[in-house]
């Protein structure tokens, strides 16, 4: 109070005063980076359409984004890029040949109820973009099943036959006698054009190279950890080795089929809607896997992927508490039946 | 020849990469002139405060004894100038704390007490020595340094670790002080290998200061005809320096929540404290002085400096070139544990190890934005918490969780602060839920 001279006040905060240069923006673009070889493959597989489907998509994530903040006077958090990511997976987990009008209706889902109303980035306890596919599925089946031959836009209308996914094929497999013969008497592509994703199936998932460089690029910038990926896969690796009855070449086509790969590497791994702990992170991975499996040999959906994340994400709180990594120095105190009565 | 280095029994997990900035490492700490006034505050260490024992008008000299306190968690203030006591009075300090201070106007003459060096037969003469040397925990922490030689009875302490990690961006007055005062570092680690007779003295340096290692291995080669002493390098991690850290590096055993390091059989010293008893234990002259590293980017000289203990902060500063550039951030102590001050009229106290002046371009702001839940505050944590789940337990007022997810256990060495992509001021998020547990703790008796 009459100070004769201002004087400029120095900043107060609690400790640490240097900080590390990693941002939030930072994170998402590096999910974005490591999305895009599956995006260029999938242009050159499923043509120009499936950049139309991504664009859209993401053009309306961000929309939608913005104008919830927006009606909810909240920080505006486009910037983030958390709805770009949001919906390039959302896009690569629908069929190149879907309706733009649908894409529209999955990403209002994904980013509006599911991410907006939770409170925004950090708060959804599900998935978004696995909402959003899973919304279109049950709206939708037709048009989210309708998928198109690989390169079948290059040869034309009168060629372009859509194409039975992969995983179609499988259950005429789990109960064979012989599991070698019927995989050879399926007309599964070959395991080469699986892994270089020449097969039908959602725009983003089908090319197992491209995203295993997006999982090698995020493992180097350390944005996710391979502690779910490779647990969520081996899982269901060694469920269809039972199945298949030890037929390796089984399991091959097993991992690289449908969404696993996309969903293990990209969705399972949501900071969000995953356990922090290294811990709760396997527990979470092998849930996630057992049911993959489940749904793949007993449900009537050919493929558990969306379903398998789900649940899990629902089951993350619950994880998160029994696997509290134990604070240095403290000593499990086994409580003894006595003490437990009293 | 036998090695006197020896690896790290247990690896400390988490922690961050921070950048050293050591730029004064090269620069021998330098006296600078003793200013007009010099303020003592008689809570300068963890414990009790002291109570003058000067009043207005009375004639001190250096190291003379100006408050004491008869509580055993404290040790005594004295005199860092010569000259009258001008007031005794109410401070504020840096850290906001409100002390008695007993204000000295210098004389100019530097005229020394009647020091003489304590004699020392026994254990206790030499606890009791420490005691009226006045020396508390140089490392940063003020602890009184008496108590933590002191181990009771029922503990039986077998290694000493002396603590010279450093691993505070910044700071080099613990370097200079092994490669400038080796000698006195030599003394004090013997003597206190013999006063507390123990098997093990391990000495902890991180391995950025290849200089200090040399030396160092150089003083546990000496006269060391047990092979007792040796140099553990650490791997240089923020916060490798920490007690609990050193503890685990040295002997792999791991201090129990809300324990001491005695209670694993160790005793840590920091080498600047150590160095420091040895000088009092042949002269007598108690602490009244301390080094310093002043640095930071809006200092126009940054160096290392020796001022009496109780001198202005503003004083030192300016006595460094004062600003190149307007501060935006004062900090007494590292960049990662230390305080941000509101002004720069605080006096320096015994355990201030650094103050460092941050310009605008160099402060590291970061807007707060929502926690993504990506974990790098929990990967960072080298006690294993998860600080972003303890916010959010803190906020529901969680008690039970806030237990469970061991809030107690947070040193607040700030690595999960420092690793937050949202900015999150994630160490004043666990003050306040240890702050909330503390409160429903009372609540429910």
């Amino acid at each position: 109070m009459g100070e004769p001279e201002m004087q400029k006040m120095l900043t107060v905060s609690a400790s640490p005063h240097k900080r590390t240069v990693h941002t939030t923006q930072g994170i998402m673009l590096d999910v974005i980076l490591a999305l895009l070889p599956a995006l260029v493959l999938s242009v050159i597989l499923f043509g120009p359409r499936a950049l139309v489907v991504t664009l859209v998509s993401v053009g309306a994530c961000v929309l939608f984004e913005f104008l919830s903040r927006k009606a909810m006077k909240r920080d505006m958090t486009i910037g983030d890029l958390s709805a770009v990511v949001t919906g390039m997976l959302l896009a690569f987990n629908l069929p190149s040949t879907i309706p733009l009008w649908m894409v529209v209706i999955g990403d209002a889902a994904a980013i509006i109820v599911v991410k907006q109303f939770f409170g925004g980035i950090g708060q959804n306890f599900v998935n978004p973009a696995l909402v959003g596919r899973i919304v279109l599925m049950m709206s939708f089946p037709v048009q989210m099943s309708d998928y198109d031959a690989p390169f079948a836009w290059r040869m034309g209308e009168v060629d372009a036959l859509t194409s039975a996914t992969p995983l179609a094929k499988f259950a005429e497999i789990y109960g064979a006698d012989s599991v070698k013969v019927a995989i050879n008497a399926s007309d599964l592509p070959t395991l080469s054009n699986m892994f270089f994703g020449v097969r039908g199936g959602c725009l983003g998932e089908t090319c197992a190279a491209a995203l295993l460089i997006g999982f090698l690029y995020l493992l180097v910038r350390r944005v996710i950890s391979p502690a779910i990926p490779l647990t969520y896969i081996g899982t269901v690796a060694l469920i269809m080795l039972f199945a298949g009855k030890g037929n390796l070449t089984f399991v091959a086509y097993q991992v690289l089929s449908g969404g696993l790969l996309l969903g293990a590497i990209f969705m399972a791994t949501d900071y969000t809607t995953s356990p922090i702990s290294l811990k709760g992170k396997i527990i979470f991975a092998v849930g996630c896997g057992v049911v993959t499996a489940l749904i793949r040999i007993f449900g009537s959906l050919p493929e558990g992927v969306s379903f398998s994340i789900l649940l899990m994400n629902i089951l993350v709180p619950h994880i998160e508490h029994l696997t509290t990594p134990k604070p240095f120095g403290t000593v499990k105190v086994k409580k003894t039946k006595k003490e437990a009565a009293q | 020849m036998h090695s006197e280095i020896i690896k790290p029994k247990k690896k400390v997990r988490g922690g961050v990469a921070v950048s050293h900035e050591k730029h004064t490492k090269d620069m021998p700490v330098k006296r600078i002139a003793a200013p007009e006034t010099v303020v003592l505050p008689m809570r300068q260490h963890i414990g009790a405060p002291c109570v003058p024992t000067v009043k207005v008008g009375d004639e001190v000299k250096i190291g003379q004894v100006i408050g004491d306190s008869e509580q055993y968690v404290s040790a005594p203030v004295h005199a860092s100038v010569s000259g009258k006591v001008t007031a005794v009075k109410e401070v504020k300090l840096a850290s906001g704390l409100v002390s008695q201070a007993v204000i000295l106007e210098n004389d100019g003459l530097q005229t020394e007490y009647d020091f003489e060096p304590p004699t020392i037969d026994t254990r206790a003469d030499f606890i009791k020595a420490v005691r009226a040397s006045g020396l508390v925990g140089l490392g940063g922490a003020g602890f009184p340094t008496h108590v933590k030689l002191n181990v009771p009875a029922d503990k039986h302490v077998d290694t000493l670790i002396i603590n010279a990690a450093e691993c505070e961006p910044y700071i080099t007055v613990d370097y200079r002080e092994c490669i400038d005062n080796s000698w006195d570092v030599f003394n004090g680690v013997h003597l206190l290998m013999d006063m507390l007779d123990v098997e093990h003295v391990v000495i902890a340096v991180e391995d950025n200061k290849p200089d200090a290692i040399k030396i160092l291995e150089r003083i546990a080669e000496k006269e060391d005809t047990e092979d007792k002493i040796k140099v553990m390098p650490l791997k240089s991690k923020y916060p490798q320096g920490a007690e609990k850290m050193m503890v685990l590096s040295a002997t792999g055993r791991r201090v129990p929540p809300g324990g001491l390091p005695a209670d694993v059989g160790c005793v840590v010293m920091n080498v600047a404290s150590a160095a420091f008893i040895s000088r009092y234990c042949k002269t007598g002259k108690p602490l009244t002085s301390r080094s310093l590293t002043v640095d930071g980017s809006a200092v126009v000289r940054p160096q290392n400096v020796r001022v009496p203990i109780g001198t202005e902060i503003d004083y030192i500063l300016k006595a460094c070139g004062g600003f190149k550039e307007e501060p935006e951030k004062i900090v007494c102590g590292g960049p990662m544990m230390g305080m941000a001050i509101v002004d720069t009229h605080h006096p320096i106290l015994k355990s201030n190890n650094a103050l460092l002046a941050f310009g605008k371009d160099d402060m590291s702001v970061k807007k707060e934005t929502d926690c993504i839940r990506c974990g790098r505050c929990a990967k960072a944590c080298p006690l294993s918490l998860t600080p972003t789940l303890i916010h959010r337990f803190a906020v529901a007022r969680d008690a039970k969780k806030l237990e469970h997810a061991g809030t107690m256990v947070c040193m607040e060495c700030g690595s999960c602060a420092y690793s937050c992509p949202a900015g999150k001021p994630l160490v004043q998020y666990m003050r306040h839920a240890k702050a909330v547990l503390r409160e429903e703790a009372q609540k429910n008796g």
